[in-house]
């Protein structure tokens, strides 16, 4: 992950406080002082490995500490869930249906499989979305109750977390 | 104690031929069906009255009517077990009562007017100091309510999750199991006996609603209404879904869901893993309630049948009896 923190004594240590406190392992610590840079700030690039769904903790950890995150690795997104959506998905334009939760930045479709029997009947998708905390889950399903809504999908969410 | 039996269908059925064949203490000394009455003080000799019933379509005296029984007749329990009437509750919800007014205790399996009036009738039932027990509107057979108020008596119960519709239950089966449609499903349930030649009121996930209002209410006495839930039904659900939720080694399940901090009242089809406790197959129900201290406790059992609502109604008998009464 690439954190920015204040540039001053003990900053660094606080930062890498929370990792050790979730259980993390810390694998390398980059941090460069550009030379241009006069705002204060210290930018950190750090690789670790984490136990799985700590993450939400941990980015709670750090803005507490006051560091700011700037980007998270691959693994950014952890919080799953999959839903089923039915209806007639092409006519009321599938791409845009998956663009809205895309377009929020803080959940994304990852994986979309569907059935489709026949042109003019109703088909049948499963989509897995992504995001970095469970509010944001949440805030991403609304927006998926509102569309299928909108467009007269069934919308069938899964009755607990799926990992 | 001495029993009033009100509606002689299936249920009503299964009440009189439990007690005719099993000897628990229990006699009865009214019964009416929708177009007849029979009051005897000294006791009905159950069997005679059913087979007239079989051979006429009535069980007793036209001249007299249900409302006659529940008013005049002598006994200590009213067991309405009527049709329900989900919109207004009636003629049930007037038996109840005037029975309770006689100070007498009601078992019911009538979801209607325990829907719509619980919070009503349990006041009215405190004041006259006679109780008010429905263990068989929700889940058949199975104890829920009697788990709920005398097992986990002292929890606090935080959520509860139910397949309380067996119609849909075997629905969703037949559709996981076979690849059917929702058409070709609903027709096999008709031909089952699960479905109603309308079998809006299930699928539409009205029934599974309504129970679920049941459950909240006494629960928590929250005056809680059928408005009050969020509900969408199975007829729109596809075998292509199913298949789509299978490849993740789950299925979709008609889930009733009442949370008591949040507030929420759902009934919706639900993506639900094959090996939860709630996945059961054919027409069975199933409840899970969650508590402080117990935690988790799923019960599954038959949600309709004859003999099994009626065991549901001879449990509330028994616990009154021995509450209240004094076993001869």
């Amino acid at each position: 992950m690439k954190l920015e923190m204040k540039d001053s004594p003990g900053q660094l240590v606080a930062a890498l406080r929370p990792i050790s406190d979730v259980g993390g392992n810390i694998i390398a610590v980059i941090h460069q002082r550009e030379p241009g840079s006069h705002d204060g700030l210290l930018n950190v690039q750090i690789v670790l490995d984490l136990p799985e769904r700590r993450l939400d903790e941990l980015v709670g950890l750090l803005q507490k500490e006051g560091v700011h995150i700037q980007r998270i690795g691959r693994e950014r997104l952890l919080y799953r869930r999959t839903v089923i959506m039915i209806g007639h998905l092409m006519h009321t334009d599938l791409s845009d249906t998956i663009d809205r939760i895309d377009s929020t930045g803080f959940a994304e479709v990852s994986e979309l499989a569907m059935s489709m029997p026949a042109i003019s009947e109703r088909s049948s998708s499963r989509l897995t979305i992504k995001s970095v905390t469970k509010e944001d889950m949440e805030r991403a399903i609304e927006i998926l109750r509102s569309v299928s809504q909108e467009k007269d999908l069934l919308l069938i969410e899964p009755l607990e977390e799926m990992a | 104690m001495k029993i009033a039996v009100i509606g002689l269908g299936s249920v009503g059925r299964g009440v009189l031929e439990t007690l005719a064949g099993k000897n628990i203490g229990l006699s009865v000394t009214g019964i009416a069906d929708s177009k007849s009455g029979y009051i005897d003080p000294s006791g009905i000799d159950i069997k005679k009255v059913l087979m007239q019933k079989k051979k006429t379509g009535r069980c007793g005296d036209a001249g007299v009517t249900a409302m006659d029984v529940v008013r005049e007749a002598d006994y200590d329990i009213l067991v309405e077990v009527s049709p329900t009437n989900a919109t207004d509750g009636e003629p049930a919800l007037s038996y109840m009562k005037t029975a309770i007014k006689r100070k007498k205790h009601v078992v019911t399996s009538n979801k209607g007017p325990i829907a719509l009036a619980y919070k009503e009738l349990k006041a009215l039932a405190k004041k006259k100091g006679v109780a008010l027990r429905h263990e068989a509107t929700v889940a058949g057979a199975v104890p829920v309510f009697h788990t709920v108020e005398q097992g986990l008596a002292g929890n606090d119960i935080r959520a509860v999750f139910g397949v309380l519709n067996g119609t849909c239950n075997y629905i969703l089966t037949r559709m996981a199991e076979e690849g059917l449609t929702y058409e070709q499903a609903l027709l096999e349930a008709r031909e089952m006996g699960y479905a109603e030649a309308d079998p809006t009121y299930d699928v539409k996930g009205i029934d599974a609603a309504i129970k679920l209002v049941i459950l909240a209410n006494t629960i928590w006495g929250n005056g809680v209404t059928l408005d009050d839930v969020d509900r969408t039904g199975i007829d729109r659900l596809t075998p292509e879904a199913i298949r789509l939720a299978e490849e993740g080694d789950c299925t979709i399940r008609l889930i009733a869901e009442a949370d008591k901090s949040s507030g929420l009242l759902r009934v919706s089809p639900r993506i639900i893993r094959k090996n939860h406790p709630l996945v059961v197959e054919g027409s069975l129900n199933a409840i899970s309630i969650e508590t402080d201290l117990a935690k988790e406790i799923t019960l599954i059992g038959k949600g309709a049948g004859s003999i099994e609502t009626a065991s549901a109604i001879i449990g509330d008998l028994l616990f009154i009896a021995e509450r209240y009464g004094r076993r001869p």
